[in-house]
């Protein structure tokens, strides 16, 4: 039965974009109910008790990407987040060496070095115009990208802010710029080193989530996009947020009710209800109906006009381009309680490299191999792992003595060539993960207590991440900026006046970042005439 | 030979005598240059050549098909009076399906759901390739400058991707950083006719069709036989080596001074320009301008030398990727080769086996490795039935580009020509049962057979790979891609430079069009 209107919007979905959404929209008096499928919100930036008093961080893991400007306008510091940075990082080799990442400059040089002399020179350069490219996106990411085929006097203005700005950076930079945008990771980073293992280390972001191998072109982009947080300057660095991911998504929920908008839990979103070419509200599965004339959906893409609108209230030709939205389910990962800290021969013990990401691979050949299997339809024989020990600088995740470790891996598909995911194939996935793991730590298996094994298919169907993708779409230049999500509908609304969307599908993608949330309510109070 | 300047020299050189080479030099002297062209084998030609590789049997050695190049052009340089006659013109493709009827693309014997899907997607594409095409036959602009006629060609690629509408601007702006894998997914059904189309957006590329940046070169291609016009796919009479010889007459008749057998040992500077070339009998000659249609690592590295140019930019064309993956298989005959489900009359057309968008990118995935392709994609031309004068009485020619074929084949190439000659023969034999008996004699060229034979760093038929980030204003590297380097007097023509490879001529016509303008 339909009450009076009680609320002004009405937010599908309390990941952390909705969340940054309806903490911006309640900041202007706005009466906002966010509403959650499962009883817990975050979306996938949880924290969750499955195993004793062991606090996984089941989907993502790290807190590099949230922007600064986010969390000191929802004050979340207040709200109790707390970032702790990575002492360091490393690549484990098979030959029992590793690449270790230091924060101290000298130190990180000296250890490139021990690889390769040239290699510790080509770093600068490296950096230098990594960080370069890192300055010129970094302004776009809280901005509503432009649609080119649009006039008007808001997108070309917006259109030559890009162009001055991409002027900007001088002739042989803006070629840089291009290229860096086009190419693959693999011949971006054959321009600086000649160390495989260099190489295959800065490589590892260029694959995390993405169904692109290091030798794709585009896997550059993704590469970058990993590392915006690295340059933060504020917060700084990729950390842990202390209490696990769930705590990025508790300091959003309490800002939120701070701002008197509210949440309900365990109240899935059946169906956003047009009427009259218009948001009316939503109804629940249970056939609740919530009045509203503003509804904005964190769901990613697909989920949003395939199944929780109706084919009749969407244009044909929109709902071709929507199936044709690329979402693929990529990574796989483990959440393992261990009895006590592994031991890791190639690095001493408590090492500060330890203490951060550490992946496990050799080279880009292993990488795009990897990537071979998936495109086949099976996880990865040998797969590219990127491992932390959060609870080796946050004891709030682990009793005592034990700890907590999140394992990320690529590549694992979303649907298996060989027939549906079952109990056994999951184990075996877990287990070719765990043998990788165990072969550059003797003691690790004795160690575990527990695994959770989370394959794309489990992400989707508990997360909500249509294929388990972690991005709400892949990161390819066709769904990048004025593509994301669909062409001509990159600006967060959607062909229904009063819909919008909110989630990881829209500009600027995925990673626990708050733009497209913030982006989207930004575009909300336009609408409204409430433009801050 | 001693040193010995020819009566004081021209006013441009031009270095290789490949059709880039020769369309270059005789726009060049139409323009008033005084123009020699210095060729290093003693046939014209380059890889568009056409010779003898077994006794009586000819064949296009490198580039067997004419598809791209500007149907103006041809008419500027007339060829036709100087000779040029086509065998077959409008020549068909056929996806060869084994143990299955062939299918003829683009023709009625698609399944109904496909042939409409087609007759969308073709006309959809053709639409996008015809606002690209005009770009083929200019200049790629420069950023950064504030000089109109350099940043015109941008904003003429504005104003002509925003005449398309909206919904084909937003269309050609989400493709064009696609792959060619997702957007035939998206469009077909038939396994056959998606692993044909992506053929083309792949043949002569280090890419596979799940490679980001696919559909861009098969737009690219596209847009090239857009501007070819109404002639489509052509087989030149006599091979390639037909169309190097009007060139090649055309370039007399307009008094350019051609001498084969004669290599470029290096680019001559003087007072920080191009002053001529020294041959590698020690021969000087001086020029005012000297332009080169030799790969641009040859150019820049070997000719030209590092020490004259800046470190960064040497660094870009160290980086310049040329590692050539095409091979070409010819085949001497004893009869015609008998292909399987094959309507009659299309084996005189283009022949693909590529028979699914999977089966593509398993044989691009042993190349990402360096090793050649365990199943090889192919286009196959069987040139004699169109032009019989290339084989003995009743003996046919079959010309295969074989992919792929990584130049760095792990173990050489010297070892293992045999197999991959032996697997792209069984390949062909799939579909064309008997072929073995029919082999009078074969020859197998890798690209580093290639490189040998052609002087192409690289073997690479585009001088370099075709991709997003080499393309255009950054092909062959930011700094030379206007045709000009950054040494004065020293210029580029080849298919290093925008648009790139393929039998096209635009990059001999652009380059020769920035010499005249920078001299005049």
């Amino acid at each position: 039965m339909a009450r009076p209107e009680e609320h002004d919007a009405i937010v599908v979905g309390a990941g952390h974009n909705g969340l940054v959404a309806a903490c911006y929209l309640a900041r202007t008096g706005l009466k906002v109910l966010v509403l959650e499928r499962n009883a817990y919100i975050g979306g996938a930036a949880v924290s969750r008790r499955l195993y004793r008093d062991f606090t996984y961080s089941n989907c993502s893991y790290v807190c590099s990407l949230l922007r600064p400007e986010i969390i000191r306008a929802l004050e979340l510091p207040r709200f109790g987040l707390q970032i702790i940075p990575y002492e360091g990082g490393c690549t484990l080799m098979g030959n029992g060496d590793h690449l270790a990442i230091y924060e101290n400059h000298d130190a990180l040089r000296r250890e490139i070095a021990r690889h390769s002399k040239r290699d510790a020179e080509a770093y600068e350069r490296y950096s230098r115009d990594v960080m370069r490219q890192c300055k010129f996106i970094k302004p776009l990411l809280m901005r509503t990208p432009p649609d080119p085929a649009s006039f008007r006097p808001r997108d070309i203005r917006e259109l030559l802010f890009l162009a001055r700005r991409f002027h900007g950076l001088g002739e042989e930079r803006m070629y840089d710029t291009l290229r860096f945008w086009t190419m693959s990771a693999a011949d971006f980073l054959d321009e600086y080193f000649e160390s495989e293992i260099v190489k295959a280390h800065f490589a590892g972001s260029s694959i995390i989530g993405t169904a692109l191998g290091p030798r794709s072109p585009g896997s550059a982009y993704v590469l970058l996009h990993h590392y915006m947080g690295d340059i933060d300057d504020t917060v700084g660095a990729w950390g842990f947020a202390r209490g696990g991911m769930g705590a990025v998504s508790n300091a959003l929920g309490a800002s939120l009710q701070a701002s008197g908008g509210s949440i309900r839990s365990s109240a899935a979103v059946a169906r956003i209800l047009v009427r009259g070419g218009r948001a009316g509200g939503v109804v629940l599965a249970d056939g609740e109906q919530i009045a509203a004339p503003l509804v904005i959906s964190n769901l990613d893409v697909r989920r949003t006009f395939l199944e929780t609108m109706s084919a009749e209230d969407l244009p044909d030709e929109f709902l071709r381009q929507v199936r044709n939205f690329k979402i693929r389910g990529s990574s796989g990962k483990l959440n393992i309680a261990l009895d006590g800290l592994p031991r890791f021969p190639a690095i001493p013990a408590g090492a500060p490299c330890s203490r951060g990401d550490m992946h496990v691979t050799d080279t880009l050949e292993m990488m795009e191999r990897a990537y071979d299997d998936w495109k086949e339809g099976r996880w990865s024989r040998a797969p590219y792992i990127d491992m932390l020990i959060p609870s080796q600088l946050d004891p709030t995740m682990a009793p005592d003595g034990k700890h907590y470790m999140s394992v990320f891996v690529q590549y694992c598909p979303y649907a298996l060539a060989d027939g549906a995911w079952t109990d056994a194939k999951r184990r075996q996935f877990g287990d070719t993960v765990i043998e990788t793991i165990a072969r550059h730590s003797p003691n690790f298996k004795d160690l575990i207590l527990h695994a959770e094994i989370r394959t794309p298919w489990d992400i989707e169907n508990e997360v909500g991440l249509t294929e388990g993708n972690i991005f709400q779409g892949e990161l390819t230049m066709d769904q990048l900026l004025f593509n994301r999500p669909i062409p001509g509908y990159a600006q967060y609304r959607t062909p229904v006046r009063g819909v919008y969307l909110c989630g990881s599908s829209t500009h600027p993608g995925g990673g626990v970042m708050g733009a497209p949330g913030a982006n989207a309510a930004r575009t909300v109070l336009e609408d409204l005439g409430r433009a801050h | 030979m001693a040193a010995a300047d020819a009566g004081g020299g021209f006013d441009c050189i031009v270095i290789g005598g490949g059709h880039n080479g020769l369309v270059c030099a005789t726009l060049l002297a139409r323009g008033g240059r005084s123009v020699a062209l210095f060729e290093a084998n003693d046939l014209l030609g380059g890889a568009a050549a056409t010779r003898e590789f077994a006794a009586g049997f000819r064949v296009s050695a490198c580039a067997h098909l004419l598809h791209s190049m500007p149907a103006a052009l041809q008419r500027e340089l007339r060829l036709q009076s100087y000779g040029f006659a086509t065998a077959a013109t409008g020549m068909a493709s056929t996806a060869l399906v084994a143990d299955g009827a062939a299918l003829a693309i683009g023709a009625a014997d698609l399944a109904a759901a496909d042939a409409a899907a087609y007759a969308r997607y073709d006309a959809r594409m053709r639409r996008l390739a015809a606002a690209l095409a005009p770009m083929l036959s200019r200049a790629p602009p420069r950023l950064g400058t504030r000089r109109w006629s350099e940043l015109a060609p941008l904003l003429e690629l504005g104003w002509r991707v925003r005449r398309l509408g909206a919904r084909d601007m937003r269309e050609l702006l989400r493709i064009a950083g696609m792959n060619v894998y997702d957007l035939l997914e998206e469009n077909f059904e038939s396994a056959a006719l998606k692993g044909a189309l992506a053929l083309d957006a792949v043949l002569g590329a280090n890419l596979g069709p799940r490679s980001p940046g696919s559909v861009l070169t098969l737009l690219h291609r596209l847009a090239g036989e857009c501007a070819a016009g109404a002639a489509g796919l052509t087989q030149p009479l006599g091979g390639m080596g037909g169309l190097c010889d009007a060139l090649a007459r055309a370039a007399r008749a307009a008094g350019v001074t051609i001498r084969t057998s004669s290599p470029v040992a290096r680019i001559e500077v003087e007072a920080d320009r191009a002053s001529g070339v020294v041959l590698e009998g020690g021969e000087r000659i001086a020029a005012g301008a000297v332009i080169s249609s030799a790969d641009p690592k040859t150019t820049f590295l070997h000719l030209l030398g590092a020490r004259h140019l800046d470190a960064g930019f040497v660094r870009r064309v160290t980086h310049f990727r040329s590692r050539g993956l095409a091979a070409k298989l010819h085949l001497a005959l004893d009869r015609a080769p008998q292909f399987t489900g094959l309507i009659p009359g299309r084996e005189a057309g283009r022949l693909l086996i590529a028979p699914s968008l999977q089966y593509i990118e398993r044989a691009y995935n042993h190349a990402k490795y360096g090793e050649y392709s365990q199943a090889p994609v192919m286009e196959i031309t069987v040139p004699t039935i169109n032009d019989p004068g290339l084989a003995p009485a009743g003996g046919h020619v079959l010309s295969a580009i074989v992919q792929y074929a990584p130049y760095s084949l792990k173990g050489g190439w010297e070892l293992q020509r045999g197999g991959f000659a032996d697997l792209a023969i069984d390949t062909i034999a799939r579909y064309a049962p008997g072929l073995r008996r029919s082999i009078v004699a074969s020859e197998l060229l890798s690209p580093p057979d290639l490189e040998r034979e052609f002087r192409i760093s690289g073997g690479h038929w585009h001088h370099g790979d075709m991709a997003l980030d080499q393309f255009w204003m950054v092909r062959p590297v930011p700094g030379a891609a206007q045709y000009r380097t950054p040494l004065d007097g020293l210029f580029l023509c080849g298919a290093g430079c925008h648009p790139g490879g393929g039998v096209v001529g635009a990059a001999g016509r652009n380059a020769a069009r920035q010499v005249l303008q920078q001299a005049a």
